[in-house]
């Protein structure tokens, strides 16, 4: 039977992928990818909590379809911003975005 | 006049004052105003002779600063040591500064030597009336000080320069080991005034083998001003200076205060255990009196002969202060000043006319100079210990006291009479018999240069008997002079006339001449030409031991220095290196740093 | 072997395979299209935990919008042209030492501590529930969620806007 400590485990590692991604990538794309996948680790952990912990009321599924809402609001504005970027920097590398620094 | 004998060191030091200031518009150019200052001194101090002649004293002392809670008293002390010297430093200094007048006419300079010779003279006093450590240390320090400054007067001569600067610097190994004394009396009797730590030793405060290590460094300082061996080898180059000043500094007044010091602090030297430091002294002054008389038998120049004869009497000194002699050897000490000042201005006066030192080129100088000549003679004999002049009565105190205490001191200070007798004599028959082998116009000096001559001349000839007022007056307690014994009198004149006959038979008469002598016993003299070869040894020593300094120091300095001051370079730039990523500019770097962080804590938190 | 664990394992197995592909793809494409199991992946999960709703609404945000969007924004910048280049930039090492240990330290959190099982069961038809708590306890969060919608939505279009 499967235990609150294997979604644990496994949201554990999807958030440990999504924090590789983050660190590591150099595309502006593919770090907010990462940081996409580190969100849905957190649901994870947020409606595994709800049934296991706290099953009286949906508290839990409530804070992950917010969160979800929000992934959604923060990933719009972020591609924007990098459709912004290559539009006026030619690169959606980050590391080559050192404009401002001296 | 004794409790304002503090006076007496001020009057040649405002002399000194006015000259070094004005002196080319003072009248006579300076030498005036430094005549009148140390002769004032001079009267005063034979005032002060008189004085304590009646029995006064005194110990004029000022406290002068607190130091951690103990006050320290300096002063002057007036009593018949510092009397005597205080007034024959005044007589024979003002002599000889008289005497100057005519020597150092015509030199560029003029002013300038009066006013060295006005501030050694307030030195010189300073020194001898001083009741305290700190002022003899001081005083020693000016007389050297002025001894640099006289050595190299002519400093355009590279050797005067030389000289004057190997005299400081030996003199200073000296006055180095007796600071080292000075300092272990301080540590122990908690005062730096002569009745301060004569009180501490008799009160036990320190005493053995500490208080003979100390006496003996003090002692140190006597050796090296006195130019005894082992320190000796400045004197003869301090020939370099002009005659006067040889005459008042190298004979007669600044290589005395070795003596002086040792007579001063002779409690010291009576307190020391089965009187090792005294034995030291004795020995010292003994083996210098003869090596010092051997060196100066194959000397062609005259001031060098002098100058050896002066470290031989000076060794004569230290013996009978040694052997328990104390007022032969200060006794010795007056009767010296007079008839070797009288030597070295008469010698001057020789160069004056002839323009040389080298006596192979004098000769027949007893008819061109007859007032130098006799005067001379007169010193001359005084010098050997023949009677009735007072070097006699002096130097035969000296061998009584070391008879009674020590027989291989009298034996070598015997066999050191009749080499005097012989070099002495290769001097007056080289510089005034036969005939003239210069190629000059010799003539008798000035009268300004005569009359000291011949006053340094009768006193020569007449303090002798003056020996037993002398006894009554200079004495330490518990100190007696031993009973006339006359036939080792007897024994020291014959010794003294055999010299003067060998002396006769090489170079008057010519029976042995000189150059076969120097033929047969080559080994012997190419020793004493080579002065035993110290003087070799120590360039040696110090080059080697220098060279070894400096190989160390640029060593240590090239990679302990400057490896340390280049260690600290790298590692700041190795480690600004490292610590460059902490600072990129860049959002990926700080993310990692962030979550790095956050593993390092919580390992942390696990770890305790 | 329950039929819960072995569809705990095999959708476990699926996102963490699509994961890798998202994270360590040289192929930005690939990447994002690997997104979608993912995603579904998940979706699966929230289904084995009674959250339909949100496994529902999972599928049509995440799968459906943010993929998408993703997908667009790759092709409108040069992750279109099809050209290779470098991905991973030089703290890579580094990077995956950091989040192998902070999985480790989770893993060893989450394995080492006794959970406590709480009380009552989920409602049957949790939609209904929901909405019931938007509406109710958690009306606030609601509204406050829709204005930051609003809010992105305008700062999306004003910022991929072109300059004029």
């Amino acid at each position: 039977m499967v235990t609150l400590a294997d979604y644990l485990v496994l949201s554990a590692v999807v958030f440990a992928l999504g924090l590789y991604a983050v660190v590591t990538r150099r595309n502006g794309v593919a770090i907010l990818m990462g940081i996409e996948l580190m969100l849905n680790a957190a649901n994870i952990n947020l409606v595994a909590f709800n049934k296991y912990a706290a099953p009286g009321a949906v508290q839990g599924q409530i804070f992950a379809l917010i969160v979800i809402t929000l992934a959604a609001c923060e990933a719009a504005v972020g591609l924007a911003l990098v459709l912004a970027a290559y539009r006026s920097l030619e690169t959606i590398h980050v590391d080559e975005i050192n404009v401002m620094r001296w | 006049m004794t409790p304002y004998a503090w006076l007496i060191p001020l009057l040649p030091l405002l002399a000194f004052a006015l000259v070094i200031w004005r002196g080319d518009r003072l009248p006579g150019r300076g030498a005036y105003v430094s005549i009148a200052g140390i002769a004032l001194a001079g009267l005063c101090g034979l005032v002060l002779l008189g004085e304590t002649a009646f029995g006064r004293r005194a110990d004029l002392t000022y406290q002068w600063v607190v130091l951690g809670g103990r006050p320290l008293t300096v002063g002057f002390i007036v009593d018949p040591l510092s009397a005597v010297m205080t007034a024959m430093v005044g007589v024979v200094a003002s002599l000889i500064t008289i005497y100057s007048v005519g020597y150092m006419e015509g030199d560029p300079r003029f002013s300038r030597f009066f006013a060295y010779l006005s501030l050694f003279q307030f030195s010189m006093l300073f020194l001898v009336l001083a009741d305290n450590f700190l002022f003899i240390y001081a005083g020693w320090e000016l007389v050297g000080l002025c001894s640099y400054l006289l050595i190299g007067f002519w400093f355009e001569r590279p050797a005067a320069a030389r000289a004057a600067l190997k005299a400081f610097v030996t003199t200073r190994v000296g006055d180095f080991s007796m600071m080292i004394g000075i300092l272990i009396l301080f540590l122990h009797t908690g005062t730096l005034s002569f009745s301060g730590v004569f009180h501490g030793i008799a009160a036990g405060r320190i005493g053995g083998p500490l208080l003979t290590l100390a006496a003996i460094l003090v002692f140190g300082g006597a050796v090296g001003k006195s130019a005894q061996i082992p320190l000796h080898v400045w004197l003869p180059d301090a020939m370099e200076g002009p005659t006067p000043v040889s005459a008042l500094i190298h004979a007669a007044t600044m290589v005395a205060a070795g003596v002086y010091l040792v007579a001063r602090t002779y409690p010291l030297f009576v307190q020391s255990p089965g009187h090792e430091a005294l034995t030291v002294v004795a020995y010292v002054g003994g083996i210098t009196a003869i090596v010092a008389a051997t060196m100066g038998v194959v000397e062609d120049d005259i001031k060098r002969v002098l100058a050896y004869s002066t470290m031989s009497q000076l060794g004569y000194m230290l013996m009978g202060l040694g052997v328990l002699g104390y007022t032969a050897g200060m006794f010795h000490l007056i009767t010296h000043a007079f008839f070797k000042a009288l030597l070295f201005l008469g010698a001057g006066s020789v160069i004056h006319a002839v323009a040389t030192n080298n006596m192979k080129e004098m000769g027949g100088l007893a008819r061109a100079m007859p007032v130098t000549f006799w005067t001379f003679l007169v010193a001359t004999l005084a010098l050997t210990g023949i009677p009735p002049f007072s070097g006699f009565f002096s130097k035969d105190a000296i061998l009584l006291a070391a008879y009674a205490q020590d027989r291989t001191l009298w034996l070598l200070g015997t066999i050191g009479a009749f080499v005097t007798a012989f070099y002495m004599g290769r001097l007056t028959w080289y510089t005034f018999a036969g005939s003239y082998r210069g190629g000059g116009h010799p003539h008798e000096s000035p009268t300004v240069m005569t009359v000291p001559l011949v006053i340094l001349g009768v006193a020569a000839a007449v303090l002798g008997f003056l020996e037993s007022p002398f006894e009554r007056y200079v004495r330490f307690p518990g100190v007696e002079a031993p009973a006339p014994n006359a036939p080792l009198l007897a024994v020291s004149v014959l010794v003294a006339l055999a010299g003067w006959a060998a002396a006769a038979a090489i170079y008057h008469w010519r029976l042995i001449p000189s150059a076969a002598l120097r033929r047969y016993l080559r080994a012997p003299y190419t020793l004493l030409v080579h002065k035993y070869y110290v003087d070799d040894l120590y360039g040696w020593v110090f080059l080697k031991v220098g060279g070894l300094v400096v190989l160390l120091a640029g060593a240590f300095d090239r990679y302990v220095v400057d490896g340390l001051v280049n260690a600290v370079g790298w590692l700041t730039g190795r480690l600004g290196w490292v610590l460059r990523f902490l600072q990129t500019g860049r959002e990926e770097n700080y993310l990692l740093l962030i979550f790095l962080g956050l593993v390092v804590i919580v390992l942390v938190r696990l770890v305790r | 072997m329950t039929g819960e664990a072995i569809a705990f394992y095999g959708l476990a197995a699926v996102i963490l395979v699509s994961g890798l592909v998202v994270v360590g793809s040289p192929n930005i494409v690939h990447s994002a299209v690997a997104l979608v199991p993912a995603f579904l992946g998940i979706t699966g999960i929230y289904i084995l935990l009674g959250a339909e709703f949100v496994a529902g609404i999972q599928v049509l945000i995440y799968a459906g919008a943010i993929t998408v969007l993703v997908l667009f924004v790759i092709m409108l910048t040069e992750g279109g042209t099809g050209l290779r280049q470098q991905q991973r930039n030089e703290q890579g090492p580094i990077g995956a030492s950091v989040a192998v240990a902070i999985a480790v330290l989770l893993i060893a959190g989450v394995t080492h501590t006794t959970w406590g099982r709480g009380a009552g069961t989920l409602p049957a038809y949790t939609p209904g529930a929901i909405g019931r708590s938007f509406l109710g306890t958690n009306l606030l969060a609601f509204e406050g969620t829709s204005i930051v919608l609003l809010v992105s939505l305008i700062g999306a279009i004003i910022i991929a806007r072109k300059e004029e």
